[in-house]
């Protein structure tokens, strides 16, 4: 890749004081506790066992802990675009959401530059409003002003190509296709520019011609921005945007280098290519 | 995903730990901060007031949601409430046929129902606020405060609907237009600063104990009834003079009482100010500020943990 050229591989510790960290994670384990997974039989009972006796009575009254991530330490640089891969529950989304802040960190500490972002705003919007409605209430929650999201409002539109078919911005959101509403919810999280960016299975959604352009505009954001991080199962969108690749295994990092050795790593350990 | 993990496959590998180079060093030589970390009170406070279109849009988003599927669309904004109403005076006023001796009894049913009722659900949405969020929350960054006033400034929206709703009640059964309606807008204005108080409260509790929105229906309930929404509190304390002291005061600084009868006040003329609790204007601010800023600052000092698990 041409883009990969400019960039510094972050392997090579000679450069390091030239290069700026914008994420650090330092020994982070991540921990989940579930509520209510005890053994069908006398879970009521189990239940108020756990009111009462408080905390101890945790582990026998079926409140489970899942180790999702297990002492993972990375430091990502400005400039980089960092793919994360795994196996389905290998933590990859969990530790990406303690990066941005959204979930505690059981113990280690991340420390960042600016306010990592996650690129999921479908969170915010509502099927039942129109898409020009989502594209302000998306914009608003992502911490846009009015204005910069009327600014842009043209701009997202057009990247999403809802329009290309006929007017359908101004329908409910609850009507557009799958891949529709995918591509919208890409360009409203895409129109902002952030600090470091995290992107979890976007790239996945939208019919090839969307997937270019949203490469494309993976690469406009790492250019402005600090970091870029990637998670995907498509080892072809990996290899195509990202330089360098973390790979987490059962909440362990169990490889961390450049995209080609790590995915040569990779294929080879999930039987072969895809 | 399984509870016990297996052992791990072999070699978890930490290249690019940098070798002789602390951490925390490295974040604090390039100014990086802790992700998540809460922010200090008054950075929050900015924090939420940059939010402020978010959370106007935010509460305006679900007020037009909640009825764009149906074929009247947002006339039900009104007919709800007007509905709600008719309910209520038909228990009470026909089949019950109980007015107490309250003069214009529909007029101060329906207004004590409608106050109440934007209390009561705000209070609801505030318990659910975070617990029935958490998509949004662990999916974008910003004070979570926004969630719970957002929540309750939709109830204050909705309200609007129903006051619109209530004018025509209160015209409807020859309640003269006075100056004094004008009164309307601060109480309501407390109100609301009450009830987002109580709801960032409740987000709280409910965030870590979601049971807590199984039961607060019964409470709710429980204070409707205390709150004299379709009795006139005044009467019926000048019946009972022989009650404990302390169970009038409880009864007469209400939070929800003082609310209701400072909106009977400005809206209806026969509602006078004796029938007002004492004091009733310092007790419906002392509640707005108590609620309001003890609400605000109570939530705030969870805000991190918020969305765990």
């Amino acid at each position: 890749m041409a883009e990969q050229a400019e960039n510094p591989k972050h392997t090579e510790h000679a450069e390091h004081n030239e290069k700026i960290p914008t994420v650090i994670a330092d020994r982070v384990d991540i921990v989940y506790r579930v509520n209510g997974t005890g053994a069908g039989r006398g879970s009521a009972t189990a239940a108020l066992n756990r009111i009462v006796r408080g905390r101890k009575a945790e582990q026998a009254a079926g409140v489970r802990k899942v180790h999702a991530v297990k002492s993972v330490s990375f430091t990502a640089y400005k400039g980089e675009a960092i793919g994360l891969i795994g196996t389905n529950g290998s933590g990859k989304s969990t530790l990406l959401k303690a990066v941005a802040g959204l979930l505690p960190v059981e113990s280690g500490r991340i420390f960042t530059h600016g306010q990592p972002s996650l690129l999921g705003v479908n969170a915010a919007l509502m099927n039942d409003l129109t898409g020009e409605r989502n594209v302000h209430l998306g914009g608003l929650a992502m911490g846009m002003s009015r204005e910069q999201v009327r600014e842009r409002y043209q701009e997202i539109v057009e990247f999403s190509g809802i329009n290309e078919k006929g007017d359908f911005i101004t329908l409910p959101m609850r009507t557009y296709s799958s891949g529709m509403a995918a591509r919208l919810r890409f360009s409203i999280a895409a129109a902002k520019d952030h600090d470091v960016l995290m992107i979890d299975e976007a790239l996945a959604t939208g019919d090839r011609s969307f997937q270019k352009r949203s490469e494309t505009r993976i690469r406009e954001l790492r250019k402005h921005a600090g970091t870029v991080f990637l998670v995907s199962h498509n080892n072809k969108s990996i290899r195509d945007t990202c330089d360098r690749v973390l790979w987490l295994e059962r909440g362990e990092l169990r490889m961390d280098g450049p995209t080609g050795e790590v995915l040569a790593a990779y294929e080879e350990f999930t039987g072969g290519r895809r | 995903m399984s509870q016990v993990l297996d052992t791990a496959p072999p070699a978890p590998a930490h290249p690019d730990a940098p070798p002789d180079d602390d951490p925390a060093a490295l974040a604090a030589r390039y100014g990086l901060t802790v992700s998540g970390a809460r922010p200090s009170l008054p950075a929050y406070v900015r924090e939420l007031w940059a939010r402020r279109h978010f959370i106007t849009a935010f509460a305006t988003a679900r007020l037009t949601a909640q009825y764009s599927q149906a074929k009247l669309g947002q006339v039900w904004q009104v007919a709800t409430p007007l509905l709600n109403a008719a309910v209520y005076y038909f228990i009470f006023g026909v089949l019950m046929g109980t007015k107490h001796g309250v003069p214009d009894y529909v007029p101060f049913l329906v207004t004590g129902v409608f106050v109440w009722t934007f209390t009561q659900s705000s209070i609801m949405a505030g318990t659910r606020a975070i617990s029935g969020s958490l998509g949004l929350v662990r999916a974008l960054h910003f004070p979570r405060a926004a969630l719970p006033v957002s929540y309750a400034l939709q109830q204050l929206q909705q309200l609007l609907f129903s006051m619109a709703a209530l004018i025509v009640i209160l015209l409807c059964f020859g309640v003269p237009v006075g100056v004094s309606w004008l009164l309307a807008l601060p109480a309501l204005a407390l109100q609301f600063v009450f009830n987002a108080g109580v709801a960032m409260i409740m987000a709280r509790l409910g965030a870590k104990t979601p049971d807590i929105a199984q039961l607060m229906p019964f409470v709710l309930r429980t204070w409707m009834y205390v709150s004299g929404v379709m009795w006139s509190i005044d009467r019926v304390l000048s019946a009972h003079q022989d009650m404990p002291h302390v169970v009038l005061l409880a009864l007469e600084c209400n939070p929800a009482t003082v609310y209701i009868d400072l909106m009977r006040f400005a809206l209806i003329d026969s509602f006078h100010a004796s029938q007002l609790p004492h004091h009733a204007w310092p007790l419906a601010i002392g509640w707005a500020l108590l609620a309001g800023v003890g609400g605000f600052i109570y939530f705030w000092k969870a805000e991190e943990t918020y969305g765990r698990g």
